[in-house]
């Protein structure tokens, strides 16, 4: 089997549009989460979210592309040409031939049918755009990276809802671990702040107006945010022979289905793909250092989570650091494994583990350490990043210091 | 109809019951309602109602939308009739 490691990541989300701002605000335990400026915020009983303000799509690309790119796209190829900037890697050559592209995202170009059902449905246009479908399918964002970078190997796009990013990087992981590549970009996007996306979340009651405070006793739902993280997986020894800078190693992932409801988590699902990551990562719960958490804030996820870390960690619970980052960056929903996976990077090369901010008040319930409102320095081997989607599909991905 | 019998058709449509099973001492609990069932009932009151019925699944009981019986969440309806009204 092959080792696997990070040589190139980037990001936009409402913290920041690179990486170095958007650590930078996880060290500083910074909100991003805000008012939301979208067309018809009057009929939104949900108004605050983590949007990607000042996003300036001509900074990055021409008319021809802007047309053909919906937000989940841009932010997507924004987020790929830093990451694969990073490694230095070009795909022109061989590598091209077997390194692909997969992307996670749960809604692709929900901002493209919000528009196009408005202009037929509200103003009774009888005319829409001929890149419509283009613009909206899922593997859009996967297909422009694949176009922009070259990459003729295997690409798609993964749609697990919450946990579609981290599916998406597993299943890179795997393919480069079984030598089928030497290269992937993977990670994940989304772009569901419009009218139609927040009212959809709105039918369920468990947005918060508020703000999202994971694991307080005070929390009172998720926030939904958008934008993008993606990554460049390498097989090890192809990164240490061109002596690439290696943010971390990703040595285990697992998935698992609760087979029990649509909608509410299971502790026993959750704690099957927590504890598959570590062995196959072949790691102790004693090794690990810092859980990036699934932590929507929403009462169903924190609470049965907590108790899952507690089943697989047993005696270590009390001693590993678990925050969620969606306290700053809000839910990205399909991209949100992709962002938070910054934070276990951040954690094993700084040394620096993000806080949960918004903190109130401790619950019995979520009784682990949950970093609360301050970042702390302490020096990680090993990290794990959680998510668990909606239809009960869970995957977990572990990471190691390099 | 009135609002006590409104609600417990909409109650009986959720729960899957005849009419005449679902009585307002009836918990929804008790009719076999869940969670995910009660944010349904609450959007076919909204709806028959053109109401707006304060109500977070993340804390119920912090909504201030008593749905402890069938009776309770008539009345808590009539409640925010009147305010809508007033």
């Amino acid at each position: 089997m092959k080792r696997v490691v990070i040589t190139g990541a980037g990001t936009v989300n409402a913290l920041a549009q690179d990486v170095a701002g958007t650590l930078k605000a996880f060290a500083e335990g910074r909100c991003g989460i805000s008012a939301l400026d979208i067309p018809d915020i009057d009929r939104l009983s949900i108004k605050i979210g983590g949007q990607v303000h000042g996003w300036d799509p001509e900074a990055h690309f021409n008319r021809q592309q802007i047309v053909l790119f919906d937000k989940f796209t841009q932010f997507t190829l924004v987020a790929a040409r830093q990451a694969i900037a990073q490694s230095g890697l070009n795909f022109d050559g061989r590598l091209g031939n077997e390194a692909g592209v997969v992307l996670g995202t749960a809604g692709g170009g929900v901002n493209t049918w919000d528009e196009n059902y408005r202009a037929v449905y509200e103003e009774r246009k009888n005319r829409v755009h001929p890149f419509v479908v283009p613009k909206l399918m899922n593997n859009a964002a996967a297909s422009h990276v694949s176009m922009e970078f070259n990459l003729r190997g295997p690409s798609f796009s993964v749609a697990t809802a919450c946990a579609s990013s981290n599916h998406a990087m597993g299943q890179a992981f795997h393919m480069i671990r079984s030598g089928m590549t030497r290269a992937m970009v993977t990670g994940g996007s989304e772009s569901m702040l419009c009218f139609g996306g927040i009212k959809a979340w709105e039918g369920l009651r468990v947005m918060s107006k508020e703000a999202c405070r994971p694991f307080s006793l005070t929390r009172n739902g998720m926030v939904q945010g958008e934008g993008a993280a993606v990554f460049v997986f390498e097989e090890y020894e192809h990164a240490r022979k061109r002596k690439a800078e290696i943010l971390a190693e990703v040595v285990g992932f697992a998935m698992t289905s609760d087979a029990a409801d649509i909608v509410m988590p299971s502790r026993q699902g959750a704690a099957r793909a927590i504890a598959g990551a570590l062995r196959d990562a072949r790691l102790d719960p004693a090794d690990v250092g810092y859980i990036n958490a699934h932590g929507t804030g929403t009462a169903a996820n924190d609470k049965t989570e907590c108790a899952a870390v507690a089943d697989v960690f047993g005696p270590q619970a009390d001693h590993v650091m678990i925050s969620s980052t969606k306290s700053m960056h809000g839910h990205l929903i399909g991209g949100t494994g992709a962002v938070e996976l910054l934070a276990c990077i951040m954690a094993l090369r700084d040394g620096i583990i993000a806080p949960t901010i918004g903190y109130e008040e401790p619950d019995p319930e979520c009784a682990l350490d949950v970093v609360p409102n301050e970042a702390r320095e302490a020096r990680v081997e090993a990290a794990i990043s959680n998510a668990f989607a909606f239809g009960g599909l869970n995957a977990v991905l572990a990471l190691r210091r390099v | 109809m009135t609002v006590e019998d409104t609600v417990r058709k909409i109650i009986a449509e959720q729960a899957g019951l005849d009419l005449a099973d679902v009585t307002l001492d009836n918990s929804l609990e008790s009719l076999g309602v869940d969670s995910l069932g009660l944010v349904e009932t609450i959007f076919a009151i909204e709806e028959a109602f053109d109401i707006s019925v304060p109500f977070n699944a993340n804390a119920p009981q912090a909504s201030g939308f008593d749905h402890s019986s069938v009776r309770a969440i008539a009345a808590a309806v009539q409640g925010l009739i009147d305010q809508q009204a007033a």
